[in-house]
């Protein structure tokens, strides 16, 4: 199994935070490659201050988050050979993010966001050795920790995507799945996170079309394990008197 | 130098993986403000890539581990090179690091009793990993990037600004830590999105900037991996030991060729997986080490009896220590038993059920299945030798890990040496980052308490900003991606898994040629996010780890761990009483060797004295039963 070498054409996005444009290269693609060894070779080779963030190349960092033939993707996970033969990739950088150069975004929008989720905060009472939970109760906040920050779903979501205005009123569905890791975490114990999405992170501005779902990398189901469940939580506590009661003598508000 | 953006801090943490994080809590814990810089976006460090698990010998799973066992472990893991009160600090308080992420937020994967579950490992005598699934590294960088916001929520609630405290400058790369009389006075370094220059004033400088894959063609690492701090020191004064011990992973990916060298967790090994020559014979019993034999089964039977019975079995010799299997794989494919790709098997699907594969290594069915075609709960994997850690490392004090020679400097991580001795055992790099970071942290606060501000002179500043600029003002049209490309075959072909003399000096020759090319780096294009002046800046650091690796191994004539030298194939007893220590006069590297530390008494009495005279000189065996020190 020699590898096989073939030409590939490639239009990439070049620009500043002021005016921009696409340009088109052709480069040499090996078998088994994927986009981002495309672009380092065009680096390499053509455009040696390309501007791409990239880490790990092994779908574990989530830094080498662009646009390809306008999903957002992974380039270190979109394989070269999904590719028609002799089709043109177009390489663009997230549109929901101020772009700093080519393919780079400012993607500060995010670690703001971060800022205004509340710590996960464990009984006083509690030593460090203490903890104890079992597997199957820690599972529901596992999967939500499974994301790797890449910002996919954020790029995605038409809330903000073509939105500006509405990124002051909404967090996100990156942090969508930290409140709910949060509220699903056995031994947290500040009360109301679900009341907080909805009233402070924007939760009720997200009508579930689970964009967010398609284009996380993880798999994590972000809009059916963590959006709907604090939606539907959050109706039944607002209008269902006795549920109401509930949250006021347990945290965990809503749930039966 | 007015056009310089400058900042006052109490301590500049350099790096933002799970040791410069951890270091960073610390210092603002004990009242400091604190900076930390990250050449990429926060919470992206290579810890990230950590997959297997933590070490700590919490006995959750096997109630007869303690920390002696631990520590037994590391030393032997180390052939006896390392720093024994390294050894001792970390196997003594890995556990408590661990339990603390828990008060963090961090979920571990829990024991039927619901405490933190533990799992099997090259080296380790117990289960012993903290793990979650095959993803902990990404557990520790979000569980300590979380605690960075707590503390900032903190202080915006207290000092009504978030960032008064501590302050993340996320990617910006330092070119320069200043001193000032002696002492360290700050760091220098540019913004990569814009180029601008930054000045940092501080007292205290914390080197956490992980390790140097990125001078190796085959490496699991990430282009941040550039041996920056191991170089930052160097020309600050400071010193750097044992550098030839370089840990090849024996299991990195080799097909397709792009991702050649990402690592293959060794939890594959730890649950069950087995290793196959294109005979189909599983070889590694055929490399069993003499000062291993009685810990290690010789038969597949028992080999396999093992994972279900660990009091009554010796385990499978896939599971001895790193550089161990390294070697036994890169003998395998040298004799021409390779896997097609030039690897070796490494099969998971024969052991154990499809859907608990998907459960347990849930990150390596994904990262075969996605990258390489290849479903691991039904077909073998092809797997050879990735450069994936450094052992060597800048020469601290075990217990505050200042930096020897500079004051007001430190290190943890990685990029901190004598630890590990000659080979890291799996799971022993993220307790390290905790515990030595965290004892960085602290040793760099009581430093700053007691030597109060610094400041930076003019010409200081002028001079690392020209240095800086020069990738933009040299004459000279070297293409640095060449460059680098060239260094790295240099490296893989002449001081890779096995070295000789004649090799060594070869690499010397040739690396002294690249450094001269490398002086020609030519940035083009503006200072925006440009990588290819980020690469020539990169170029010095990654030539000079090279050249510390290289003129190390030429000193030490023994094998041992991850050195190994063809012409001197067997582990020598007079090797082991001395490290190596690299330093830098401006313009070469010297390698000289030093006297290791023995062990205390009490330490020396935790082993069995037949196991210590496989490895210590019989003057030495004598002097210790003596009781002397």
């Amino acid at each position: 199994m020699s590898a096989i070498k073939k030409m590939v054409k490639l239009r990439i996005w070049r620009g500043d935070s002021k005016d921009g444009a696409l340009q088109d290269v052709e480069v040499e693609a090996n078998e088994g490659e994927v986009v981002l060894d495309i672009i380092h070779r065009v680096q390499a080779t053509q455009m040696s201050d390309l501007a791409v963030r990239w880490n790990c190349k092994a779908g574990k960092c989530g830094s080498c988050s662009m646009e390809i033939n306008g999903k957002p993707r992974l380039a270190c996970m979109t394989r070269m050979n999904m590719f028609e033969e002799g089709e043109t990739i177009t390489v663009t950088p997230l549109r929901a993010f101020p772009v700093i150069r080519d393919l780079v975004t400012d993607v500060s929008f995010n670690f703001k966001k971060a800022m205004e989720v509340p710590a996960f905060e464990p009984p006083a009472d509690l030593k460090p050795g203490e903890f104890r939970m079992q597997q199957v109760d820690v599972e529901r906040s596992q999967e939500f920790r499974k994301c790797i920050e890449c910002f996919l779903c954020q790029d995605t979501c038409h809330v903000i995507r073509d939105h500006e205005e509405n990124k002051k009123s909404f967090a996100g569905p990156r942090f969508f799945i930290r409140i709910a890791e949060l509220d699903m975490h056995p031994l947290d114990i500040l009360k109301n996170r679900k009341q907080t999405a909805q009233e402070k992170h924007g939760l009720g501005m997200c009508n579930i079309t689970k964009c967010c779902t398609e284009v996380c990398p993880e798999h994590i189901r972000i809009t059916d394990n963590a959006i709907i469940p604090m939606k539907e939580r959050v109706v039944d506590v607002k209008y269902d008197p006795l549920r109401w009661l509930g949250s006021k003598i347990s945290k965990r508000e809503g749930i039966v | 130098m007015t056009n310089v953006e400058k900042h006052e801090y109490d301590v500049v943490v350099i790096g933002a993986g799970g040791a410069g994080l951890r270091a960073a809590v610390e210092a603002r814990e004990a009242g400091l403000r604190v900076a930390i810089i990250c050449k990429s976006l926060f919470g992206k460090a290579h810890t990230v890539m950590a997959e297997g698990g933590v070490s700590a010998s919490m006995g959750n799973v096997n109630s007869d581990d303690n920390w002696m066992v631990h520590f037994r472990d590391t030393m032997r893991g180390g052939k006896f090179l390392n720093h024994w009160r390294m050894a001792e600090l970390h196997a003594k308080e890995s556990p408590d690091r661990v339990w603390e992420l828990e008060t963090w937020g961090a979920l571990f994967d829990r024991t039927p009793e619901g405490k933190i579950s533990q799992r099997n490992f090259g080296g380790h005598e117990y289960p012993r990993l903290a793990h979650v699934g095959d993803r902990t590294g990404l557990e520790l960088i979000r569980t300590m990037q979380q605690r960075i916001v707590a503390l900032q929520q903190k202080d915006a609630r207290d000092h009504g600004d978030a960032e008064s405290h501590i302050k993340v400058f996320a990617e910006l790369t330092i070119t320069e830590i200043l001193k000032e009389n002696g002492k360290v006075a700050g760091a220098y370094g540019y913004w990569r999105e814009n180029g601008n220059e930054v000045l940092f004033q501080a007292p205290a400088v914390v080197v956490a900037t992980g390790g140097i894959g990125k001078s190796f063609k085959v490496t699991s690492n990430s282009w941040e991996g550039t041996g920056d701090g191991h170089a930052l020191v160097l020309k600050a004064g400071g010193r750097l030991k044992d550098m030839e011990f370089v840990q090849f992973h024996p299991t990195g990916m080799v097909w397709p060729p792009s991702v050649r060298g990402l690592l293959v967790t060794e939890s594959v090994r730890g649950d069950g997986g087995v290793l196959t020559n294109s005979d189909g014979i599983r070889f590694m019993f055929n490399y069993i080490p003499e000062v291993f034999k009685d810990k290690y089964a010789d038969n597949e039977a028992e080999g396999d009896r093992w994972y279900n019975d660990q009091a009554n079995n010796r385990r499978p010799p896939e599971l001895l220590p790193r550089d161990e299997v390294a070697r036994a794989i890169n003998s395998e494919v040298k004799a021409g038993r390779g896997s097609p790709h030039g690897g070796v098997f490494l099969d998971v699907s024969k052991r154990l059920p499809a859907d608990v594969i998907r459960k347990k290594l849930p990150s390596m069915w994904h990262q075969f299945k996605e990258l390489a075609d290849v479903d691991i709960t039904e077909s073998p994997m092809e797997v050879g030798p990735t450069c994936h850690y450094v052992m060597g490392g800048v020469e601290v004090d075990p217990d505050t890990e200042a930096a020897v020679e500079v004051p007001g400097l430190f290190a943890a991580g990685e990029v901190a040496g004598g630890m590990h001795g000659s080979n890291r055992l799996g799971g022993n790099s993220l307790s390290d980052l905790l515990v030595f970071g965290r004892r960085a942290g602290a040793g760099a606060a009581v430093y700053v308490k007691q030597n109060g501000a610094a400041s930076v002179s003019d010409s200081s500043v002028k001079a690392a900003s020209d240095r800086l600029n020069a990738p933009f003002t040299r004459a000279g049209d070297e293409n640095p991606y060449t460059v680098h490309a060239e260094l790295q075959q240099t490296t893989n072909d002449l001081v890779g898994i096995i070295r000789t003399r004649v090799e060594l000096e070869e690499a010397l020759v040739k690396l002294a040629a690249l450094r001269i090319r490398a002086d020609k780096a030519k940035a083009e294009g503006g200072r925006e996010f440009n990588p290819g002046f980020h690469l020539a800046l990169d170029l010095d650091n990654m030539l000079l780890v090279s050249e510390c690796i290289a003129r190390a191994a030429l000193q030490r004539e023994e094998s041992r761990g991850g050195h190994t030298r063809d012409d001197f194939p067997k582990m020598d007893a007079k090797w082991r009483q001395v490290n190596s220590i690299c330093t830098w006069d401006g313009s070469k590297v010297t390698a000289v060797t030093q006297k290791l530390p023995s062990m205390p008494k009490e330490l020396f009495d935790l082993f069995d004295p037949h196991e210590l005279e496989k490895y210590m000189t019989p003057e030495e065996m004598t002097a210790q039963e003596g009781g002397a020190k």
